[in-house]
């Protein structure tokens, strides 16, 4: 077994940074604040370390820990020197980048192959891979958006966005309330609730269920949404007619999910509930719907997206002064991009919170599904 | 469990009875109040038949009668000129034009994806969660933010919205492929192993194979989202045709009976859509020798 392992990332950071080095300096010479000579061997430095380090056989920890600070640290320096010199990085600055970027990727094809003996630490693992992955976009992001000069309303930097939010946190909040906790949680609970007990009336008439299955199923392909000008005529500006749109929507999803699941018990199990004379509840209550948790919750899962998605796009069509589609459309009318990205960053990270949720009471209540159990 | 077709056409045609009677009702009782206004400062009285039949013929009512969506949706399908601006079809086509070119692309990102993240584990453990959490930033909302940017650089027509259905189909794809290109069993794969065919062949001759009943379930639900992506992106910038923009102008000018044709003409769109995949994947299912269940 040789000491040295094949590391096509390392070698290619290698061959950057060689590049780089004749393409010096780092950025044009009209910059008013240059990288000093010392920060500038320092990132090459620490760039030649890192790419040289993954070439050797060692623990995979600590090889990992010494490519995950190598390049994030290089990133770190390449970005603050950045500060005042918008648009003025040469070639050389971006080779470096993508040299940074090679050795954040080995860290995590190195993390990937580690195989953790305790489930804590699995977990832990299972969730720095994607966070280094997400930390690799939002850097590129960064240093493409300001080392180039990308034009602020094609696309602002995330450190401008985050400023904006950390700005802005009253009208954010004020929005937030208006959609989120007004027009959609209301929506969602309704719909979904709506869809599920009309399954279970289809459920127990087959007519019904023979009916409505088709149509419910051709229903979820269309495009619901344009129901939301609609709507807003009907129940005018304010939250309800964002409720009736997110109702329509998450409805047949529920309805279409909840069937299938009912249907998904074994021939089996409803003999056995037979044979203990258990009557249409007991046996819906105690065997049928627990079967269908699996689906129900998928179609939560659909919903949950739906459900933000139909109340950012019924604001478009006419809101009081408060909400987020309401602010998305008028700053984009003003070219504030930076606060349409800041209300989109909130709802990201709301959808991933609602998605979260959900998919934290599915793990606990379909614990005996074969796809939460083991691995 | 499929029942026979016969059995199955009785209940939908009442489910569907039903839905026009309650529609027809629902038009009559949310019309009346207008009509009722109407009828005091004209200084009619009417009886309630001609009542309700006023209800059912306002030109801009709240809620439109089915006959009158009916009548707007055949005279603006099938009897005005294609070219022309009023012409549901010419609207539909230039939804369908960049609903194509947005669900081509995004199935084959959806695909290339997918078989990144089957092939290379770093991708499968790094890329894996941020494409389920793709999903649950609302694209849909920054579709008119996505118009307009890019139109600020003059990138207009076709591909900003070509580039929101894009995003929105690759992600069922992708997911639907992953699980096909893994479907084949522990056993298949060792058997090409027995063979000693190499993970290019593995791939051809056993994964793609296995991964085509994943791949058109998948893109059915992929096609029915581009569509609502390439309408959502019309709605904004005052797109000049389309039948997103032909939503908007309805709920502009009040022209309920146009928004609920675009509407209809959209939903009749999704289902042509759908069903062509369907066709496609039957015909693909036969070629390679899956018996009819």
């Amino acid at each position: 077994m040789s000491m040295l392992l094949r590391s096509w990332q390392g070698t290619g950071a290698l061959i950057l940074c060689l590049v780089a080095l004749a393409r010096l300096p780092l950025l044009s010479p009209e910059a008013s604040a240059p990288f000093g000579s010392g920060t500038t061997a320092m990132i090459l430095l620490l760039v030649v370390v890192g790419a040289l380090a993954s070439f050797l056989r060692m623990q995979e920890a600590a090889l990992a820990g010494i490519l995950f600070v190598a390049a994030h640290f290089t990133a770190w320096l390449l970005i603050a020197g950045l500060s005042g010199n918008e648009g003025q990085a040469n070639l050389s600055f971006f080779l470096l980048v993508a040299a940074c970027w090679l050795l954040g990727w080995r860290c995590i094809s190195v993390l990937a192959e580690i195989r953790p003996k305790t489930g804590g630490a699995s977990t832990a693992l299972r969730l720095l891979i994607p966070a280094i992955f997400g930390a690799w976009v939002l850097i590129l992001w960064e240093a493409i958006t300001r080392g180039a000069g990308v034009p602020f309303i094609l696309l602002p930097p995330p450190s401008a966005i985050w400023e904006r939010i950390i700005g802005s946190v009253s009208i954010l909040a004020a929005d937030v309330r208006q959609t989120i906790f007004k027009a959609v949680l209301f929506g969602y609970a309704v719909g979904c609730a709506a869809g599920f007990i009309v399954a279970i009336l289809a459920d127990r008439v087959a007519f019904l269920r023979r009916g409505l299955l088709p149509i419910g199923n051709l229903m979820s392909a269309l495009p619901i949404i344009g129901v939301a000008p609609i709507m807003v005529m009907w129940f005018g500006f304010d939250w309800q007619s964002k409720a009736a749109v997110v109702i329509v929507m998450t409805f047949f999803p529920m309805l279409v999910n909840t069937v299938a699941g009912l249907g998904a018990s074994g021939a089996m199990e409803r003999d056995l509930m037979r044979s203990y004379a258990s009557d249409y509840w007991q046996t819906l209550i105690k065997l049928r719907l627990p079967a269908a948790m699996p689906f129900i919750f998928n179609a939560l899962k659909i919903n949950s997206t739906l459900a933000l998605i139909g109340a950012i796009v019924a604001e478009f069509f006419g809101t009081p002064i408060v909400g987020m589609g309401f602010r998305i459309s008028t700053e984009i009318g003003r070219m504030n991009v930076d606060m349409v990205w800041a209300e989109i960053a909130v709802a990201a990270v709301i959808g991933s919170v609602f998605y979260g949720v959900i998919a934290l009471a599915e793990r606990a209540t379909t614990f005996w599904h074969p796809s939460n159990r083991g691995g | 469990m499929t029942e026979p077709l016969s059995s199955r056409v009785l209940p939908v045609l009442t489910i569907i009875g039903v839905i026009i009677a309650v529609w027809y009702a629902a038009a009559i009782w949310m019309n009346a109040p207008f009509q009722r206004d109407l009828d005091r400062r004209a200084n009619v009285t009417s009886t309630t038949m001609e009542f309700i039949g006023k209800t059912l013929s306002q030109p801009k009512p709240v809620v439109p009668a089915p006959h009158q969506v009916a009548r707007n949706f055949f005279e603006n399908t099938f009897l005005r000129n294609v070219t022309s601006n009023r012409s549901l079809v010419y609207h539909s086509w230039v939804t369908l034009s960049s609903t194509l070119a947005g669900f081509a692309s995004g199935t084959l990102l959806g695909i290339l994806i997918a078989v990144g993240i089957v092939h290379v584990k770093a991708l499968d453990r790094s890329l894996m969660p941020w494409i389920i959490a793709s999903q649950t930033v609302p694209i849909l909302a920054i579709a008119p933010m996505v118009v307009v940017v890019l139109a600020a650089i003059n990138v207009t027509g076709l591909i900003p919205k070509a580039l929101i259905s894009t995003y929105l189909s690759f992600f069922p794809v992708a997911v639907g492929m992953v699980k096909g290109l893994r479907s084949p069993e522990l056993m298949h794969l060792d058997l090409m192993r027995t063979y000693n065919s190499s993970t290019w062949q593995t791939f051809w001759k056993l994964r793609v194979p296995a991964s085509l009943p994943f791949l058109f379930t998948s893109m059915k639900v992929a096609v029915a989202a581009s569509l609502v992506g390439a309408i959502v992106g019309e709605l904004p910038t005052g797109a000049a045709a389309g039948i997103g923009s032909k939503l908007l102008a309805g709920s502009y000018y009040s022209q309920t009976i146009d928004m609920w044709s675009a509407l209809i003409a959209g939903s009749v769109l999704a289902a042509i859509l759908v069903t062509i995949v369907g066709i496609g994947s039957r015909i693909v299912d036969r070629r390679m020798g899956v018996k009819p269940t």
